[in-house]
C-alpha cells in the first residue's frame, strides 16, 4: 500500500516537472513565433473573440447579482451610496479575473486541448515532425500566446460589463444615486486595485493556455484520451486557478 | 484573402474592446479618471470652514433634488478654508445670490453632499458667482468630543453641587419620608 502511495506521489511529481519542462519550452519558442503573428491573431481570434458573448453574458449577471445583493447588505447599514465602491472593488480584484479565467478554462481551453489532442491522434503532430516542421513551434506556441493575450482583455470587458450590470440594477432600478455611485468608487477606488486584477488574469491565462495546450499535446491518442484530456483541462484549470488566487490576492495585502 | 481580412477584423476588434476596457477601469473607475462631459451648465464657488470628507463629484441638491454636482475642492492658504467649485445645471438658473450652502450627510456613514437653501435676494447665481453663507460639514468625531465634554462637565456640577446640602438632605428628609410612605401602605 505504502508502494502504491510512493508511487502515485512520484507520478504527481513527475506530471508537475513536465509541465514546468513544457512551459520553458514554450517560453523560448515564443520570440521566434512572436514574428510570424498572423498565427497568433488567428488563435487569439479563436479563443479570445469567440468567448467574448459567454463573458459579456456573465459579466452582466454577475453585476447584476453583486447590485442586488451588495445593495440589500448596504441598506441595513444606511449607506447604500458604497455599492459602487463595492461592486468595482468585488469584480475588478477578484470576480472579474476568477470567473472570466473559469468560463474561458471551459470555453476556450477545451477547444485547445480537443483540437491538439485530434491532431495528436490523427498524426498530424507527427506528420509535421516528419517533414521538419517544429509542432511545437508552428501549432502550440501560437495557441498558447493567443490564449495569454486573450485573457487579461476578457476579463478588462468581464468587470466593465459587471459594473455597468450593478449601476443598471444599483441606480436604475433600486434608485441609487448615480453621481454618489461613481464618485465614491472613484474616490475608493486606486489604481493599486485594477493592478492586482490585470496581474491576476495575466497569471491566469499563462495557467490555463498552459495546461490546455499540455493536456491536448500529450493526450492519448485515442478517443478516449482526447475526452479524458479535454476533463482534466477543466478540472485542473479551475483548481489550480483557485489556488494561484489565493496566493496573489496574499501577495498584494 | 477574403477570409483572412474577416479574421484579422475580428481579431483587430476584439483587441480594441479589451484595451477600451481596460482604459475605462484605468480612468474611470479611479480617482485619475477624466471629468465627463454633462448638460448646459454654470459654475459657483463656496468657501467652506471645513468639508469633513466631501468628494469631487458629490451631489448639489436643493429640497433634495439634485441640481449638481461638486467638480473641484482646493485649499485657500490665505484664509484656511476649503474652495469648492459646484457645476450647477443651467435648468435651475434662478437661485438667489444670497442662498446658503451646507454640508450633510448621505444616510448615518454616507458620503457628504451639498444642500443649497434658497435666499431671498431678486438677482440670481450666475457663472463664476460666490456663495457667501455656508455651513461646514458635520463631524462626528467633533460632535462626540463635545457630548463627551458636556457630559463629563455636567457631572462635575453635580457632584460640587450635590457635595453639602445633599448630605444634609438625605440625613433630614428621607426617614420621615419612609415612616410616612409605610404608614400610607399600611392604612
Amino acid at each position: 500500500m505504502f508502494k502504491e502511495l510512493w508511487e502515485s506521489f512520484t507520478d504527481a511529481l513527475e506530471g508537475l516537472g513536465s509541465v514546468v519542462h513544457f512551459l520553458f519550452r514554450l517560453l523560448v519558442h515564443s520570440p521566434p513565433a512572436l514574428l510570424r503573428f498572423s498565427l497568433i491573431s488567428q488563435q487569439i481570434f479563436n479563443s479570445g473573440a469567440f468567448s467574448l458573448v459567454i463573458i459579456m453574458l456573465s459579466g452582466l449577471f454577475v453585476g447584476m447579482v453583486l447590485g442586488l445583493q451588495g445593495f440589500q447588505l448596504l441598506q441595513r447599514f444606511g449607506s447604500e451610496e458604497a455599492l459602487g465602491t463595492a461592486a468595482t472593488i468585488g469584480l475588478v480584484k477578484e470576480l472579474g479575473p476568477v470567473v472570466t479565467a473559469l468560463l474561458f478554462a471551459g470555453r476556450a481551453g477545451t477547444a485547445l486541448a480537443s483540437e491538439l489532442g485530434l491532431m495528436r491522434a490523427t498524426d498530424q503532430i507527427s506528420a509535421m515532425e516528419m517533414m521538419a516542421v517544429d509542432p511545437i513551434q508552428r501549432v502550440v506556441v501560437p495557441r498558447f500566446l493567443g490564449g495569454v493575450i486573450s485573457m487579461p482583455l476578457l476579463a478588462a470587458i468581464f468587470s466593465v460589463i459587471g459594473i455597468y450590470g450593478a449601476q443598471l440594477v444599483g441606480v436604475q432600478i433600486m434608485g441609487v444615486d448615480s453621481g454618489s455611485f461613481w464618485s465614491q468608487m472613484r474616490a475608493a477606488v486606486g489604481l493599486s486595485d485594477i493592478t492586482e486584477g490585470i496581474v491576476k488574469s495575466i497569471v491566469f491565462g499563462i495557467a490555463c493556455s498552459l495546461i490546455a495546450v499540455y493536456q491536448g499535446y500529450y493526450a492519448t491518442p485515442t478517443a478516449e484520451g482526447v475526452g479524458r484530456a479535454t476533463t482534466r483541462t477543466v478540472v485542473t484549470s479551475a483548481v489550480v486557478i483557485l489556488f494561484l488566487d489565493y496566493l496573489i490576492t496574499a501577495a498584494f495585502l | 484573402m477574403r477570409k483572412s481580412r474577416t479574421l484579422n477584423l475580428g481579431t483587430g476588434s476584439f483587441v480594441l474592446l479589451g484595451f477600451a476596457a481596460l482604459f475605462f477601469l484605468t480612468t474611470q473607475t479611479t480617482s485619475r479618471g477624466l471629468s465627463w462631459f454633462g448638460p448646459p451648465h454654470y459654475e459657483v464657488t463656496a468657501k467652506f470652514d471645513n468639508i469633513g470628507d466631501l468628494k469631487v463629484g458629490a451631489p448639489v441638491s436643493m429640497s433634495g433634488v439634485e441640481i449638481g454636482r461638486v467638480v473641484k475642492i482646493d485649499f485657500d492658504s490665505n484664509e484656511y478654508k476649503a474652495v469648492v467649485q459646484l457645476r450647477l445645471n443651467e435648468r435651475y438658473d434662478k437661485i438667489p445670490v444670497d442662498s446658503d450652502a451646507s454640508i450633510y450627510t448621505q444616510g448615518l456613514l454616507g458620503g457628504k453632499f451639498i444642500g443649497l437653501t434658497a435666499g431671498g435676494a431678486d438677482t440670481y447665481l450666475k457663472n463664476n458667482d460666490h456663495i457667501d453663507f455656508t455651513q461646514s460639514a458635520f463631524v462626528l468625531e467633533n460632535l462626540i468630543g463635545q457630548v463627551l465634554a458636556n457630559f463629563t462637565k455636567s457631572k462635575a456640577d453635580d457632584q460640587q453641587n450635590a457635595a453639602a446640602p445633599a448630605d444634609a438632605k438625605s440625613s433630614g428628609d428621607s426617614k420621615p419620608n419612609a415612616d410616612t410612605k409605610s404608614k400610607e401602605k399600611t392604612k
